[in-house]
């Protein structure tokens, strides 16, 4: 054994970055993995980018209805006179954009295109989004206790994981939506097509979530720092709540992010192919299906919402990745 | 380090085993035990540090986390103060829980990287439900006084620490709540030498105004040397030999002692040539199916028949010097 070094308090608890700064602070308040990773994300001009690009669509779906009628908007106004009914396309050119349409009409009502584009933004984005929030409750929910408590629990959540992975989800989707009478549920109209939209989408995505957070379980359970929880006369929900869900926080956050804009691809899919949000209610994917017919005779039409749908899910990438740089640096 | 009045056994074990079942198929069925720890018997007293060394895979770990309960035992008793607590339940240990506690390996995993070392430390104090006088904050900043770092650590969070430092915080989390006993699974072995030191002459400091009793485990003699009061060698799972320090570096009795003995590096060139060194042929056999008879048999170089046939009982061969062997030296 080597001689022993003594040390006292102080130097022992020197810290670099104080005697740089050369500060006399009473108290040294510590950096958080969350401030961190903060500092971090600010850096990533890239990331920043894409949260600016979310946010303001968040605004721009949250406020929806007050902008449409602040700027005398109307989604479903119709504008025969700027079609030209022969062609089934806008008159003028570039869809025929004009001061009071800058985005141009609709080829076969002449609505306006921006106020459909507003409109449809809420829809996806209160989809995906209620999508997502249903797929991470019960994939984070599941997927904790099937990776904490392990054993029989473990296997029966991770067969039911398999099951609803294996399970068609475009065909369930499409027979739910049809068979579906109006005024199911006690809902009707739009409430009803959003309602099935979200549950479809979000609950048989959950295996994705539940799956990553059983594998983040599995590893932390097995950390010492639950040991010294349980040896200090800790319970399993406080080991579970206090020592383990902080922890998961971080890659619960990434996913979700990067699932938003799956989401919102799926449901302009399921709008596309009819089963969906339902006409006239102005919807992205609807929005391209009434396109696909006309993209000749007014191109403009589908460029559009095609544009909206990439933009919004390239910004939720962007953001997704970011976050996901600086909350595990060493995930790259 | 001074053994106060008579020795008196602050934790008796008994028989003490250990089977991890190992199964297969849908139905879990048990095709087989790894036997980790396989009839311990020994008793700590108060005061004293037991050292507990043997090479990784001999069931050390485990025989800690048995003794503090983070185990089910197989079989066999745990006394502690006279109280059985083998089989107590999170509720019926967690009154225990204040007097045993536990240091762990690994400094980097045992800190919740989300918690402050404020929460850290306090953790012990909110899970047992004890409100100590002038609050919560100016105790752990008092512990982390006690352990050697700054109060104003108090907010700051695990990774703005060193691999030592770390390891103090794990010290003072296990000291919060005064315990008397208290368990070191591999205290050190994850800091290197220098911080070692430190971490160790701190554990004795702490011994002294404290109070404490320590079962320190450890796979570094040096260490096991320069901290224990008694030795206890383990096995695959069985104690071979257990007395004060002294007896077993200047007279060890079992081979398998003697072997891990010549096996410590000596730092003077000269003197290692003087030496003899005791090489073991083979591996430790598989704790699922152990030789029969003396589990070292395999390895040892005094093996006769005697020794496949009869388990050799851990005996007291001279005053405090207990061996397992059929032939002692």
């Amino acid at each position: 054994m080597t001689a022993p070094i003594e040390t006292t308090g102080s130097a022992a608890g020197a810290q670099p970055e104080a005697v740089l700064a050369g500060a006399k602070r009473s108290q040294i308040e510590g950096r958080s993995l969350y401030q961190i990773a903060w500092l971090r994300f600010r850096r990533d001009r890239v990331a920043v980018a894409g949260g600016i690009v979310v946010i303001l669509l968040v605004l721009l779906a949250a406020l929806a209805k007050p902008i449409e009628s602040v700027f005398g908007l109307d989604p479903n106004a119709f504008h025969q006179d700027l079609v030209d009914p022969s062609l089934l396309a806008p008159k003028g050119s570039w869809g025929g954009m004009s001061w009071e349409h800058p985005l141009g009409v609709d080829p076969q009502y002449g609505r306006d295109i921006l106020a459909r584009i507003i409109e449809g933004s809420w829809v996806s984005l209160l989809v995906a989004t209620g999508a997502t929030v249903l797929s991470v409750v019960l994939g984070t929910v599941l997927g904790v206790v099937a990776g904490f408590y392990g054993g029989w629990v473990d296997s029966v959540i991770s067969r039911m994981m398999d099951t609803f992975l294996a399970f068609p989800l475009l065909l369930f989707a499409i027979s739910i939506s049809a068979s579906l009478q109006d005024g199911a549920f006690g809902f009707s109209g739009l409430p009803l097509r959003i309602g099935v939209l979200i549950f479809v989408i979000g609950f048989f995505n959950w295996p994705y979530m539940g799956r990553i957070v059983r594998a983040q379980t599995l590893s932390l359970r097995e950390r010492e720092f639950v040991e010294a929880a349980r040896s200090l006369g800790a319970r399993g929900p406080f080991i579970l709540f206090r020592e383990l869900l902080p922890n998961l926080v971080a890659p619960i956050l990434v996913y979700s992010t990067l699932l938003i804009p799956t989401n919102i691809l799926f449901e302009a899919a399921l709008s596309f192919l009819g089963v969906g949000i339902a006409p006239p209610q102005a919807s992205w994917g609807g929005m391209l299906t009434s396109a696909t017919g006309l993209y000749q005779a007014d191109p403009q039409y589908m460029i559009v919402p095609g544009l909206a749908i990439f933009v919004t899910v390239l910004a939720f990438n962007l953001l997704g990745d970011g976050l996901r740089d600086a909350l595990d640096p060493r995930s790259k | 380090m001074t053994n106060p009045g008579p020795p008196e056994a602050l934790l008796t074990v008994e028989g003490l085993v250990k089977h991890f079942p190992i199964t297969k198929g849908v139905l879990r069925r048990q095709v087989g035990a790894v036997q980790a720890v396989d009839g311990l018997t020994f008793d700590v007293r108060t005061g004293e540090t037991l050292g507990v060394v043997g090479e990784s895979g001999c069931g050390k770990s485990t025989m800690g986390r048995l003794i503090t309960r983070l185990l089910e035992p197989t079989a066999g008793r745990i006394e502690f103060e006279g109280r059985d607590i083998t089989h107590l339940g999170v509720s019926g240990m967690r009154p225990m829980r204040r007097d045993v506690q536990m240091i762990f390996q690994d400094p980097y995993s045992s800190l919740n990287p989300r918690h402050t070392v404020g929460t850290i430390v306090g953790a012990p104090f909110r899970l047992q439900g004890i409100a100590p006088e002038g609050g919560v904050k100016k105790e752990v900043q008092g512990l982390l006084e006690l352990v050697g770092l700054s109060p104003e650590h108090y907010n700051r969070y695990p990774h703005e620490f060193s691999g030592g430092q770390r390891q103090r915080i794990g010290i003072a989390r296990a000291l919060a709540l005064k315990p008397k006993l208290v368990v070191a699974d591999e205290p050190v072995s994850a800091l290197d030498v220098s911080i070692q030191a430190q971490v160790v002459n701190l554990l004795d400091d702490l011994q002294d105004e404290l109070g404490l009793t320590y079962v320190i485990i450890a796979h570094d003699l040096s260490v096991i040397r320069h901290v224990s009061d008694r030795i206890a060698v383990m096995y695959l799972g069985k104690l071979v030999e257990l007395t004060d320090r002294t007896s077993l570096y200047t007279a060890p009795a079992h081979p398998y002692t003697k072997a891990l003995l010549s096996a410590v590096p000596v730092p003077d060139p000269r003197r290692r040539t003087q030496r003899k060194r005791i090489l073991l042929n083979g591996d430790v056999p598989s704790p699922i199916s152990p030789p029969s008879g003396c589990r070292f048999r395999t390895r040892c170089w005094k093996s006769a028949e005697v020794c496949s046939e009869q388990e050799p009982p851990l005996l007291e061969l001279r005053t405090g010097h207990q061996v397992a062997c059929h032939f002692p030296e």
